[in-house]
């Protein structure tokens, strides 16, 4: 039904603009077409270039607080030009120090991972790997886009404040980020940074429910729920896992408010602050912010993780010409790291003075978490075995993906066990621990995503050389930044330090800092790269020429090959089997909408 | 100057990448597109193997230069950092074989089974022994793993024994203040609303008879060797962290919530100078967790002595009440009638 009327909808739209705008490929004004777009596609991409543009923002921050911690006694005349007071004589401020890593952190957890990555390809991928027209409510899905333009553009403006940009951290604890005169960052800047964050919470809501009823009702015929590419049911979870843990975070930045400007005491309790004295704040406790940000914010670790997860089983399935292996434990994993992520987040508390008991049953439900990600690991070794793998720039990011993901899981069977986080916890180790496994891979998945779609998205393709380039320097770059950083942790280096240079226990780091720095440069201007390509081939790049560029199973190569709003021309194709019959009977591949043939031997 | 010129030879050298890149495009159309795949297959496929060794290469030579400079290869210096350390080690071996056997099988599979012409894919779609054969190995290793983690989670938390060194420990921004309960051995009460700056930093309540003799010192904290210290934790303004690295634990201060913590610290500081070689060495108290401007500053010491030197320390302490009220001091007070008095001769005269 909903198709029908998708396609109605979309039909109506073409006799709309015909009279003015007739020359359009699908006569649509231009503000309907790539501004107030309510085409799945384009706002696929509208969330792609804004992530990419918030990517920029928050790479460029890590090089100049990296500046900082590389080259503490150098100044840079032209930080002073870029920055004004902020680096005065060439030198960070440890106010500006600490703004850029917090944003920086807000900015790539959220508005990279979050809405750059499951605002993309969840968006671009539902519809047209299920088989529908568009997304259950394409005018909720334009919401969910401009809610996040809203809190970019109000999270940008917080950067100019005269008192700077909220400077707490990401994880914004109160009472720091609850008092203005703690912290110059928590006056006007921490004010912008909640608004901005609790835009970005509705902007999520909106996109989650979006892809749940999505995946839930407008699968085509045939698509049971178990001929579901792996992608969609990480998105599906990813979206569960959203809609399920962001109003929390979203109670919790409320109080956090209602403490801030209207004199309530949720987390605040018997405080003197340097200058202004005793406040009359009694009986709050600070610790549960703690509780109901992490309840959003482990989640939130599986909300960037699992895309990533789904689009690199997927992608490793199609390039090794074979399926994914253990479908349903693929599946199984899924759905336990979904449950489990909603029954660990006080494994970031353990040492908040948390009761240990309460601290033991997180460590057992936190290292449970690495069954199901071993059962991933081990499905997709035993995919590329015995495969035929073709090294595509999207496939080796994958691969890179999982060796990032294996690198960066196993230092979480370190961090999960509260006896040794009692000593790693807010070290250089847990930098390590979640850029590699959070931030590095999710990243990765990204890339892999764009690179394998990105015909899709634009008939065109990325160029391979700069494609391989740009990989072999991330990945090396990614090891060479982060593996040093736990000797850094295991040496009790403190993260979130502007210098190290007055203590004795951790200054023995500073070559290595300056090693770190360079290299992360170097990864930073490799992404321009990247971006060059990416912005030079959607004009310039080879044209795809045929329907199916990488000979994969999934609906999204059965449309044409700049597919129109509605995404199919005619009919939607039906569906009669799973998307992983790669190699089977002889055959190279056999899409989804192949009808089973009468000698076939066992289908799925 | 240096930067226009940094900026343009950034600009040269991304300009010759992206024209290589672009001509050896036109190269792969002119070849025909298996061609180049199965070109660009090869090198990948090389580099693969190529990443694996040198991976491993690089993990030897950065364990080689940076081992020795963690807290690891200089040992604990409490009986429960020692523990720590254990189990490091242990979870290093366990995590560390895994790591070892599944990046080479990643790598090895990848450059093994790359395009091949003649190869047909092995279909192969599950196995149930498999999936349960590293469902069970991990969970295993996973039991031993949290055996040996809450046996020392719950000894870290435990109960301090009942013979430990007390100090109550308080931050602010950005500094450490510590209080010792005097001869009593009891904390008077604290209400924050009595704190001044100037003389009572943790809002001591002098109407409690127990606070009299509370003494109070900021930056560096006195404990011995060899005697559980038992620590409790509170913070004046935004949350802290008690990093202690040397001992390997570390525990928030929280305002309006005490934490405690405690440990037994096994060398003193003298002793830790000669095992370290670092005539400089201290122990640290780093804040670990982000408290604002002057979080990366916020430096306490503790300084660890034989009971010796420590009671000759301790001696010297006088009770924070006497600074608060120098009037009350007793070993003031001749001081101070000498100054009346003499007062009083210069007015008489």
């Amino acid at each position: 039904m909903s198709h029908e009327a998708a396609l109605h909808n979309h039909e109506g739209h073409e006799s709309h603009g015909h009279d003015d705008h007739g020359h359009h490929e699908h006569h649509d004004t231009f503000l309907t077409k790539y501004v107030f777009s309510q085409d799945h596609k384009m706002i696929a991409k509208q969330f792609l270039i804004t992530g990419m543009v918030w990517a920029v923002l928050g790479g460029l921050m890590s090089v100049l607080f990296r500046l900082q911690l590389g080259y503490p006694d150098s100044s840079f005349p032209w930080l002073e030009s870029l920055l004004g007071k902020w680096a005065k004589g060439g030198q960070i401020t440890p106010a500006a120090y600490y703004a850029l890593v917090t944003t920086h952190g807000t900015v790539l957890v959220f508005f990279v991972l979050t809405a750059g990555l499951s605002g993309t390809f969840a968006n671009f991928l539902i519809p047209l790997q299920i088989g529908a027209r568009d997304m259950a409510s394409p005018f909720m899905n334009m919401l969910s886009y401009w809610f996040f333009f809203t809190a970019s553009m109000v999270m940008l403006s917080s950067l100019f404040v005269e008192t700077g940009p909220f400077s707490g951290g990401w994880t914004a604890y109160p009472p720091l980020s609850a008092l203005h005169d703690a912290s110059p960052g928590s006056k006007t800047g921490m004010d912008l940074w909640l608004i901005s964050m609790a835009l970005f919470v509705v902007s999520s809501l909106l996109g989650g429910l979006n892809y749940i009823a999505t995946i839930l009702n407008m699968r085509t015929k045939g698509m049971t729920m178990t001929r579901l590419p792996l992608t969609i049911w990480a998105l599906f979870f990813t979206a569960v896992l959203g809609v399920l843990s962001f109003p929390v975070l979203l109670s919790g930045l409320i109080l956090l408010i209602f403490d801030r400007n209207f004199g309530t005491s949720f987390y605040l309790s018997d405080i003197f602050v340097n200058g202004v004295g005793a406040l009359s704040n009694e009986g709050g406790s600070a610790i549960l912010y703690q509780h109901l940000f992490w309840f959003l914010g482990h989640p939130e670790v599986y909300i960037i993780l699992l895309p990533a997860l789904g689009m690199v089983s997927e992608i490793i399935s199609v390039n090794s010409r074979k399926p994914i292996f253990g479908y349903m434990a693929m599946l199984g994993s899924l759905f336990s790291i979904a449950i489990l992520a909603f029954l660990v987040w006080a494994h970031h508390m353990f040492v908040t003075g948390l009761n240990p008991f309460l601290g033991s049953v997180f460590v057992l439900l936190t290292l449970l978490i690495a069954i199901p990600s071993g059962i991933k690991v081990f499905n997709w070794l035993t995919t590329l075995w015995r495969g035929n793998i073709r090294f595509t720039p999207g496939m080796l990011f994958a691969i890179g993906f999982v060796s990032l993901f294996i690198s960066g899981g196993l230092t979480g069977i370190w961090l999960g066990n509260a006896a040794l986080d009692i000593y790693l916890h807010d070290s250089y180790f847990v930098v390590a621990h979640f850029h590699i496994v959070m931030g590095v891979a999710s990243m990765f998945g990204m890339f892999a995503g764009v690179y394998h779609w990105y015909p899709k998205m634009y008939g065109r393709y990325l160029n391979n050389s700069l494609g391989y380039l740009h990989f072999w320097i991330t990945f090396a770059g990614a090891y060479l930044i982060f593996w040093p950083m736990h000797y850094q942790g295991l040496a009790g280096m403190p993260r979130r330090y502007f210098d190290f240079s007055i203590w004795e226990s951790f200054k023995q780091f500073a070559d290595l800092n300056r090693f770190i720095s360079t290299v992360a440069m170097i990864v930073f201007a490799t992404q321009l790269l990247f971006l060059i390509n990416f912005f030079y081939s959607i004009f310039k790049g080879r044209k795809v020429t045929v329907l199916n560029p990488w000979e994969a199973n999934t609906l999204e190569w059965t449309t044409p090959i700049r597919p129109g709003h509605g995404n199919w021309p005619g009919e939607i194709p039906e569906v009669h089997r799973w998307p992983y019959d790669y190699g089977k009977d002889g055959h190279d591949f056999i899409p989804q909408n192949t009808p089973v043939g009468e000698d076939e031997t066992g289908t799925h | 100057m240096s930067l226009i010129l940094s900026v343009a030879i950034i600009v040269f050298i991304f300009v010759v990448i992206f024209q290589i890149a672009k001509a050896s495009e036109y190269v792969s159309i002119l070849k025909g597109e298996e061609a180049s795949r199965q070109q660009n297959n090869k090198i990948n496929g090389f580099l693969m193997v190529a990443f694996l060794v040198l991976g491993f290469v690089g993990i030897y030579v950065c364990n080689k230069i940076y081992y020795g400079k963690t807290q690891l290869a200089q040992g604990a210096a409490s009986v429960q950092g020692e523990k720590v350390d254990e189990m490091l080690f242990i979870t290093l071996i366990v995590t560390g074989i895994v790591f070892v056997i599944t990046q080479f099988l990643l790598f090895w599979f990848a450059y093994k089974y790359q395009e091949d012409k003649n190869r047909k894919i092995f279909f192969f779609t599950h196995s149930t022994k498999l999936e349960l054969l590293w469902t069970a190995i991990p969970a295993i290793a996973l039991t031993i793993l949290v055996v040996f983690g809450l046996r020392n989670w719950f000894f870290f938390t435990s109960e301090a024994p009942k013979n430990a060194l007390v100090v109550e420990v308080t931050g602010k921004q950005f500094g450490w203040i510590f209080r010792y309960p005097g001869k009593d051995a009891v904390f008077g009460k604290k209400y924050y609303k009595n704190i001044d700056p100037a003389t009572n930093s943790v809002g001591i309540v002098w109407d409690d008879t127990y606070s009299k003799d509370d003494i109070l010192t900021e930056q560096t904290m006195y404990v011995v060797k060899g005697t559980p210290i038992k620590l409790i934790l509170g913070s004046r303004d935004v949350i802290h962290d008690v990093g202690l690295t040397h001992f390997r634990l570390k525990m928030d201060a929280v305002p309006g919530i005490p934490t405690t913590m405690w440990f037994t610290p096994l060398y003193t500081t003298k002793e830790m100078r000669e095992k370290t070689g670092n005539p400089n060495f201290s122990y640290e108290i780093s804040c670990d967790q982000m408290c604002g401007n002057g979080h990366y500053s916020m430096k306490g010491i503790i300084e660890v002595v034989d009971q010796e030197e420590y009671d000759m320390w301790m001696a010297k302490q006088k009770p924070q009440y006497f600074t608060a009220f120098p009037e009350k001091d007793p070993t003031a007070v001749p001081v101070a009638a000498a100054d009346t008095t003499a007062k009083a001769t210069t007015a008489k005269m």
